[in-house]
């Protein structure tokens, strides 16, 4: 039996927050809550698709706004197009994204360290810049979505609390399947890579290979939270590719606490919830939460999880 | 004829201002080997502090240096108060630190001079256009940052390459210990480097400010031109970074002003017309992506260590 820590006992609050939190939205009759924290569910999603490159696989990439839009604007455009059947959209937006992260990853990984991040960068741009070219679908101004994708019967995301666990229940598969790759001899593989990718290549596997299917992997988790994000604000424009909004992805899996299972999210939680929080207090509230950033490098190694860790040893 | 030569002047000027900014950022990247994000924001910084001498003491050369001046200042401050206890630790962590500082700046200066953008005006003597060719004329405003950034570049070519402090600086990036050890005062130094980078990207955005306005969030696009900049030059070379300037400068702007016609030859005009924007705008960064595919550390990679 491993012992029930202070970064364990946080998560379990978390997580136990994040599943009753409809219950007590509805009870409390605040509705902004629940819009809330469905887009915290869903950042918190794509966050954790990035930990999976930066923290197990050790790559960098600082272009996962990409598929966001790619993940929307599969949704959009196919709901411009008359076909409003989630079956078919998020398939799709499944399929673009894993389509663009197999090019992207197989340009991108001849290079590495800051080259890697920058021409993850890169690309993530173009897509920015190819999206604000398509002038059928909105250009510049983005796209409204009038229909949100049609699960015929089954669920209906019109619906803020259904709406909210379909969120949840993505974002807790891809957590247990991060979790399961991880473990697996795959994840041992990419860790090891991350590691030492000389002495791995030199017992015999093709790091390449290995390191463009996680890069895949995260691309198409990042692609789902890109549909629902479009569903949740019935919207999507070039703007969610911008690179500071990759930025921010990083930003919330860093705070968190890199190559945790559970860091990013708290990441996400935390920083879109501070962000919410300062913002009610003051106008400017980038001023205190810059800053607090910087400090957070500074004294907070290893992110808030590293943070919580460090109650145990004292 | 005359719109080639001058689009293409203006490919330089602006190739040239993007040196300005790619310097500074390949100095503190190579020499401190620090990831600086903030660096757009000193640029901003140059150009708000520029606008404000200017309009305070009613001159505009004596508001460029005041303001050149003030970013050297706030450069050195950041130094010493934040970025030193970044050295050595991993370049995440230089990524995070360096987007708050983003959002602070960008955020201090909503505060201190409100939403709206300010302006530089240019004084009467540098809006005239003046003959470079039989019957060609050009601003002299975009012929005086030629000069100018053409005239830094040679004296940090010389700084770096040819005095001692130079050589103490290039040294250092090589082995930080070492200069250490022979009783040079390391942290002195590299609070001057990251200075001068400050006062770099500063000079950048004040040459810039009266062209466009003086606006939040400035820096932003343009930083990731210059990372993109000292990414094809190779990381570290401040010859790399000026010359990837320029023909970043020249691609960009060339194709913003050619890419529609050319296009118009094989498209249809409809289609032409909206693809062309795009496209112009993705070019530096399909270069950058077609450079690194072939070279994987940039164009001039700087000497190994």
């Amino acid at each position: 039996m491993k012992p029930f820590t202070v970064s364990k006992a946080a998560t379990a609050l978390m997580l136990a927050g994040l599943v009753l939190l409809p219950l007590y939205s509805q009870l409390s009759g605040n509705i902004f809550i629940l819009t809330l924290f469905t887009r915290v569910v869903i950042l918190a999603l794509a966050a954790a698709s990035l930990n999976l490159m930066m923290g197990y696989g050790g790559m960098m990439s600082f272009g996962h706004a990409a598929y966001l839009g790619i993940g929307g604007y599969a949704v959009g455009m196919l709901a411009q197009e008359g076909v409003g059947s989630g079956f078919i959209q998020f398939p799709v937006a499944l399929a673009a994204s894993a389509i663009y992260g197999l090019v992207i990853g197989a340009l991108s990984l001849r290079t590495r360290g800051v080259y890697f991040i920058m021409i993850t960068l890169a690309f993530a741009q173009m897509a920015y810049y190819v999206a604000s070219g398509l002038a059928r679908y909105g250009g510049d101004d983005g796209l409204t979505i009038y229909k949100r994708s049609d699960f015929s019967g089954l669920i209906n995301l019109s619906n803020r609390t259904q709406f909210y666990y379909l969120c949840l229940t993505c974002l807790l598969s891809v957590i247990f399947l991060i979790w399961r790759i991880a473990n697996s001899r795959f994840g041992i593989v990419v860790q090891g890579l991350r590691s030492n990718e000389q002495r791995m290549q030199a017992i015999g596997f093709p790091a390449k290979r290995y390191q463009l299917v996680c890069f895949v992997i995260s691309g198409m988790m990042c692609g789902l939270a890109g549909a629902l994000l479009a569903n949740n604000t019935d919207f999507i424009s070039p703007a969610v590719m911008y690179w500071t909004r990759s930025g921010d992805l990083m930003v919330m899996v860093i705070l968190g606490g890199m190559g945790t299972l559970f860091g990013p999210v708290m990441g996400a939680v935390v920083y879109l919830l501070l962000e919410e929080f300062l913002s009610q207090i003051t106008e400017y509230w980038a001023l205190i939460m810059g800053p607090l950033l910087l400090l957070v490098v500074l004294f907070g190694r290893g992110g808030i999880m590293g943070l919580l860790g460090r109650f145990n040893r004292d | 004829m005359l719109l080639v030569v001058e689009q293409f002047l203006n490919g330089l000027q602006f190739g040239l201002l993007l040196f300005l900014l790619a310097a500074g950022l390949t100095l503190v990247f190579g020499i401190m080997d620090l990831v600086n994000l903030a660096h757009g924001s000193l640029y901003m910084m140059g150009a708000y502090f520029a606008a404000t001498f200017a309009a305070w003491t009613g001159s505009f050369l004596l508001g460029a240096l005041l303001g050149l001046g003030a970013t050297l200042l706030l450069g050195i401050v950041l130094e010493m108060t934040a970025l030193r206890h970044l050295y050595g630790r991993d370049h995440l962590d230089h990524v995070l630190a360096t987007f708050g500082l983003i959002l602070f700046f960008n955020e201090a200066v909503r505060l201190i001079w409100g939403p709206a953008g300010l302006a530089l005006p240019l004084p009467a003597w540098l809006t005239v256009p003046v003959p470079i060719l039989p019957g060609i004329h050009y601003p002299a405003y975009r012929l005086a940052i030629i000069v100018v950034a053409l005239l830094v570049a040679l004296l940090l070519y010389l700084g770096v390459m040819r005095t001692r402090i130079g050589m103490l600086i290039r040294a250092g990036a090589s082995n930080r210990e070492m200069i250490g050890a022979l009783g040079i005062n390391i942290k002195l130094l590299y609070t001057l480097v990251f200075g001068l980078g400050a006062a770099l990207a500063g000079l950048a955005g004040l040459m810039q400010a009266p062209i466009l306005t003086v606006q939040i969030g400035m820096g932003e696009n343009i930083l990731i031109l210059a990372f993109v900049i000292i990414v094809i030059g190779g990381i570290g070379s401040i010859r790399g970074a000026f010359l990837a300037a320029i023909f970043v400068g020249m691609i960009d702007t060339l194709g913003r002003a050619f890419l529609p016609d050319l296009l118009r030859q094989v498209l249809s005009g409809a289609a032409a017309s909206t693809a062309a924007p795009a496209l112009s705008s993705m070019l530096i960064y399909l270069l950058m992506a077609i450079v690194l595919v072939v070279r994987p550390e940039g164009l001039f990679p700087a000497n190994r260590r």
